[in-house]
């Protein structure tokens, strides 16, 4: 029907137009920029080429923030996966007060990141600070957490699994309410061990559960920003600069636009190859999630 | 049933418990801390070993932080924001969604293929860009700035299509014999039809932008119009040393939004069960 067809594009129009405006015309233009150097108070752009990309290649305090992001990356997705599955697991087992410790492992999901970054820093203090003093109580002299280079970034990372695990265990648990139940009962039949029931129907049925969270949790990690600017500011000696804060300051702090967009290009293209990698590898798993 | 398996199930549930609950304080504690220290006063805070409870409750601290930045406007410009961004999703991003799910116009498809591919584009990416533009455009520190970048979201279209998909189309057939319009369609039948999954996509989206930071920050530069979470971060870089000063603030801030999880917090589950993730 003809009708039909008008109503359909008017419909889709606002929403076209605002996605041509902010998600594809931006990339269009940030490559546009990478080419340029473009500073953000230097009134008129000029043409440089592939210079900034060069310049990429050469940059050993970019190079750092993309190690940091690797860094957190790999520390706090797998372990959050399995802290998560494991307190999942232990929640959806019958006779457990399943609502109240969702809820409650979903409060710092919801809060706002800037205030959980300030009471972090102040539980991170290291002379007054509540973890310093619950290690001092095991006998252990706690380091200054955010003030020594060896300790900051770990202690970032802490803070984001603290924050993102109800998030992991919500998801997990609504995988497993669509186990179905005759599973479970067919295998106490056969006489399997609890260790046996996870490992060989559990995990193999949350595989596409797993598949998201590791997808959206490496996209989540390249992505970290507010905890960094509210707590460290990238410091001490860089240790904590990772990628979106690198170029955040090199855009809106240094002003330099034009190389701040080939990073931000060298980002998208991280990201986007991480997870097309892992769709490849897990393919039958996220295969199941799109429909 | 034997005595030594009651035994052994009450074992084990009594360690899941003890898990659960040793997790659940780990969760719980830092906003406890949060909470006592905004009451002490700032010498108070600095003794071995810590009080868990002040000895005096000093409500003097929250006057101090209020007369010190002006969090009634940042709550103000949060919340227009907010619902400016959650009333522009829930329209928009629901006549898409129709459209995705019921009408039929060639290159559909590919326009849709746009949409979730887009969803794979990092906002720190297109950042820059956009912040070029909006300075051209002159809506920085405004609320045009705050707001129009965020009115539609690809995954709330992805999650009105698959709500509406899930619909009987007699309804509409129906409506359409009596020669009402698609547009009288979608207001009067299927709009209304969709509340539960608006409601599950309007939670997210106020929240989200309540607590969103990044983008406000680069697009705010005066008080009058910093959100509640800009807000905080330059009432923190003001008072770096005054821990119960910045607890108060960090309470103001996280209350409301704890207060409206508790009473949202059903959608939350709904909806992931809505973007249909299965096991």
């Amino acid at each position: 029907m003809k009708a039909e067809r008008t109503w359909g594009y008017l419909f889709v129009l606002p929403a076209f137009a605002h996605l041509l405006i902010f998600a594809v015309w931006p990339i269009f233009f940030v490559s546009y920029m990478s080419l340029f150097k473009w500073e953000l108070l230097g009134g008129k752009a000029d043409f440089i080429g592939f210079t900034n990309f060069l310049r990429l290649t050469q940059d050993t305090a970019f190079f750092n923030a993309l190690k940091n992001s690797l860094i957190f990356t790999l520390g706090t997705v797998p372990i959050s996966l399995v802290i998560s599955l494991a307190l999942a697991s232990i929640m959806a087992r019958p006779a457990i007060a399943t609502h109240l410790f969702r809820t409650v492992y979903f409060l710092p999901v919801v809060t706002s990141t800037v205030a959980v970054a300030m009471v972090f820093s102040w539980i991170y203090h290291p002379e007054f600070g509540l973890l310093n003093y619950g290690l001092r109580l095991f006998g252990v002299k706690g380091p200054n957490w955010l003030g020594d280079p060896r300790f900051a970034l770990f202690a970032l990372m802490l803070m984001t699994i603290w924050k993102g695990l109800g998030y992991q265990v919500v998801i997990y648990l609504a995988g497993l309410s669509t186990i179905p139940n005759e599973i479970y009962e067919a295998a106490e039949i056969e006489g399997i061990n609890p260790w046996q029931r996870f490992w060989y129907i559990t995990f193999p049925l949350l595989k596409p559960t797993t598949a998201f969270l590791a997808v959206t949790g490496v996209i989540g990690s390249f992505q970290v920003f507010t905890s960094v600017y509210t707590m460290t500011e990238g410091g001490p000696l860089r240790s904590t600069d990772v990628v979106v804060y690198h170029i955040f300051r090199n855009a809106f702090e240094r002003f330099h636009l034009g190389y701040a967009s080939a990073q931000a290009l060298f980002l998208f293209a991280i990201i986007l190859g991480a997870t097309l990698l892992q769709v490849r590898l897990l393919r039958k798993e996220v295969a199941q999630l799109a429909c | 049933m034997p005595v030594e398996v009651q035994v052994g199930r009450l074992i084990s549930k009594a360690l899941c418990y003890i898990v659960l609950v040793f997790g659940g304080i780990l969760m719980v504690l830092p906003f406890w801390w949060m909470f006592v220290t905004s009451f002490k006063l700032p010498e108070e805070v600095f003794t071995f070993p810590p009080d868990f409870f002040p000895s005096v409750w000093h409500w003097g601290n929250y006057l101090e932080v209020v007369k010190a930045v002006p969090f009634g406007r940042f709550f103000l410009n949060t919340f227009i924001v907010s619902s400016v961004v959650t009333v522009g999703n829930l329209l928009l991003c629901s006549m898409a969604g129709y459209a995705f799910a019921r009408l039929k116009f060639s290159g559909w498809e590919l326009i849709f293929w746009l949409f979730l591919a887009s969803m794979m584009i990092p906002g720190q990416v297109t950042m820059i860009p956009v912040f070029v533009l909006m300075a051209k455009l002159g809506w920085i520190d405004t609320y045009l700035g705050l707001t129009v970048p965020g009115l539609v979201g690809a995954y709330g279209i992805f999650l009105m299509r698959q709500y509406f998909l899930s619909l009987p189309i007699d309804l509409e057939n129906a409506a359409r014999c009596e020669g009402a319009t698609e547009w009288q369609i979608f207001c009067h039948i299927m709009f209304p039809l969709a509340r539960p999954a608006l409601a599950v996509l309007g939670v997210f989206t106020f929240m989200g932008a309540w607590t969103d930071f990044l983008w406000p920050l680069l697009m705010t530069n005066s008080m009058n119009m910093r959100t509640l979470e800009v807000g905080l971060s330059v009432f923190r870089s003001q008072y770096t040393v005054n821990w119960p000063l910045q607890m108060a603030g960090s309470m103001i801030i996280q209350t409301p939004i704890i207060i409206l999880f508790l009473l949202t917090q059903k959608y939350f589950t709904r909806g992931i069960a809505l973007t249909g993730i299965k096991g």
